[in-house]
């Protein structure tokens, strides 16, 4: 698993995705940060971190658009299967180094707080909050763009296919609104990230939602463990 | 070593192989002859556990492939026909990469370094492989099916898109690692197969048509009865002569080659041999024998003949 891992997250800077991600993602959250907070000399991180939401969101999938599709169009997915290695230590390393990339970026977070800590006493717990909520957001979300990379051989597909649960993901909480029934509003609010990411954006370590963005990872990284076993199959 | 047992593959209502049997002994050279989509790769895909089988079962070093498939998988160093390089690594990147992937215990640097002389890859070692020539990617394909010393080699068509100096190096290695690994290569060309191979498994839609050695194979496969010979003298008198010959089938004339020089293939009934008869004929008229060949026969004429041309009909 330590050899994909590594060879996964090594890749990310070997070819200019790693860096075009971290960029797009600092330059955004910087932007906010000004606007936000400096420009509006406002202490308060909250609206910044509800912005990342969707900045995340919407680069997610250039992390994980390549993480299996690639392999297979390259053929290079031969080498790891025919590997003495399980089919699940080869999806949670590629899993891992997806991760990671997407940790380095939101400790961008931290960069806020000390930034901050030169005018005033910024609410570290605020920061904290949100660095665990993007992460296990983030933990989530990636899963998701894992499964779709393993549905097909195309970087491309790939990557458009994961926008389009962007989208849904960001705007599903907009369209409660349309719905009269109370069930459909309950199953949208229940399937909403952004309701369960709200909380660490104000300081709020949500466990319930903690546990349901691992659920959400735990459910994809299986289902992607079975998409690869079933084409060994079929 | 390797035991195949009534392997089959189905895609859909298709079968890729079906009922394959054969097995292989430990240090033996194994040829997997066949033309392209007969089920070679198929094959060897299910041997490595890439793909699964949907019926019957393998083994390699007595471990069953579909049972264990991670203990089966330590002792098989696989390069398939596309050797799965990452082109955004370098050499010495891609090897560590594959050394740790594949849990080998064997002293790192010198292991590594031992494979790269035996594949001549020490030149290119830090370069990235994207921008090697198709040759040396093939090589460094070689290399990492050879890391950790496995018991059993598998090569699916080693030689496709080399160049002929290129071929005869990887076949010299491939005879070379035959000392000490098992080896299973594939290839559709059959003087590859004879150079290289102790023993020779045809295949063709998804069947076992022959299996024995190379020598038996063109035995069985070379037509004495068949020959080309080229004769100086008067073309019309020389076809007058020839057509006299006994148990002769069919004389067809191919024309002048040289000045003064006529091409005629002969051929006559299985199992005689007329090459003296020519001779001494041709020699009492003093009209030169310039050159006499047997008709080698391509692989496509083996096929023919070892799965009858019915078969083959469709297909052409």
């Amino acid at each position: 698993m330590l050899a994909v891992f590594k060879r996964e997250f090594q890749s990310y800077f070997h070819s200019a995705i790693g860096f075009v991600f971290l960029s797009v993602f600092c330059f955004f959250s910087g932007l906010f940060f000004y606007l936000y907070c400096m420009a509006s000399l406002n202490a308060d991180l909250t609206p910044v971190f509800s912005a990342m939401f969707t900045i995340s969101l919407m680069v997610i999938p250039l992390l994980t658009m390549k993480l299996l599709s690639e392999d297979k169009r390259q053929k290079t997915d031969q080498l790891l299967l025919t590997s003495p290695v399980s089919l699940f230590s080869l999806v949670l390393g590629k899993y891992l180094a997806a991760l990671s990339v997407y940790g380095l970026a939101i400790l961008i977070n931290v960069l806020f707080g000390i930034v901050l800590s030169a005018f005033t006493s910024p609410e570290w717990m605020v920061i904290i909050g949100n660095l665990l909520g993007s992460f296990f957001m983030g933990a989530a979300f990636i899963a998701i763009g894992l499964f779709i990379s393993s549905l097909t051989e195309s970087q491309l597909i790939a990557a458009i296919l994961t926008f389009a649960v962007s989208f849904v993901l960001i705007l599903i909480d907009g369209v409660t609104a349309f719905f009269s029934s109370s069930v459909l509003d309950k199953i949208v609010e229940w399937l909403s990230f952004n309701n369960r990411y709200y909380p660490f954006t104000i300081g709020v370590i949500d466990y319930s939602a903690i546990v349901f963005f691992l659920s959400v990872a735990a459910i994809f990284v299986f289902l992607t463990i079975r998409v690869l076993d079933k084409k060994r199959w079929s | 070593m390797i035991e195949v047992k009534n392997l089959s593959k189905r895609y859909g209502k298709n079968y890729a192989v079906e009922d394959l049997s054969f097995s292989v002994k430990e240090g033996e050279i194994l040829g997997f002859l066949g033309p392209n989509g007969a089920g070679k790769s198929t094959t060897m895909n299910m041997l490595t556990g890439y793909i699964s089988a949907t019926s019957g079962s393998a083994s390699v070093a007595g471990i069953d492939v579909l049972e264990n498939p991670i203990e089966a998988k330590k002792h098989i160093g696989y390069l398939p026909e596309l050797p799965p390089l990452y082109l955004d690594m370098t050499v010495k990147d891609y090897l560590d990469f594959a050394y740790s992937l594949k849990k080998v215990s064997l002293p790192k640097r010198a292991h590594i370094k031992e494979i790269c002389g035996l594949v001549k890859i020490e030149d290119v070692y830090n370069r990235l492989i994207g921008n090697l020539s198709k040759g040396y990617r093939q090589r460094v394909g070689v290399a990492q099916a050879l890391l950790g010393n496995p018991d059993v080699l598998i090569l699916d068509e080693p030689t496709v898109g080399l160049d002929p100096k290129q071929i005869i190096e990887i076949r010299n290695l491939i005879k070379h690692l035959g000392k000490n690994h098992t080896v299973i290569l594939s290839s559709h060309i059959l003087t590859e197969v004879q150079a290289v191979c102790e023993r020779v498994v045809v295949i063709n839609n998804g069947h076992i048509v022959a299996d024995g050695t190379p020598d038996d194979l063109s035995t069985s496969m070379t037509a004495d009865h068949k020959l080309i010979i080229r004769v100086a003298g008067p073309g019309d008198e020389v076809y007058k002569l020839l057509s006299k010959l006994p148990h002769l089938v069919e004389i067809t004339r191919s024309g002048q080659k040289e000045p003064g020089v006529y091409e005629f293939s002969i051929e006559t009934e299985t199992g005689t041999d007329v090459r003296r008869e020519i001779f001494s004929r041709l020699s009492d008229r003093n009209w030169p024998l310039m050159a006499m060949r047997t008709n080698d026969l391509t692989l496509e004429d083996v096929f023919l003949q070892l799965t009858g041309e019915k078969q083959m009909g469709g297909r052409r």
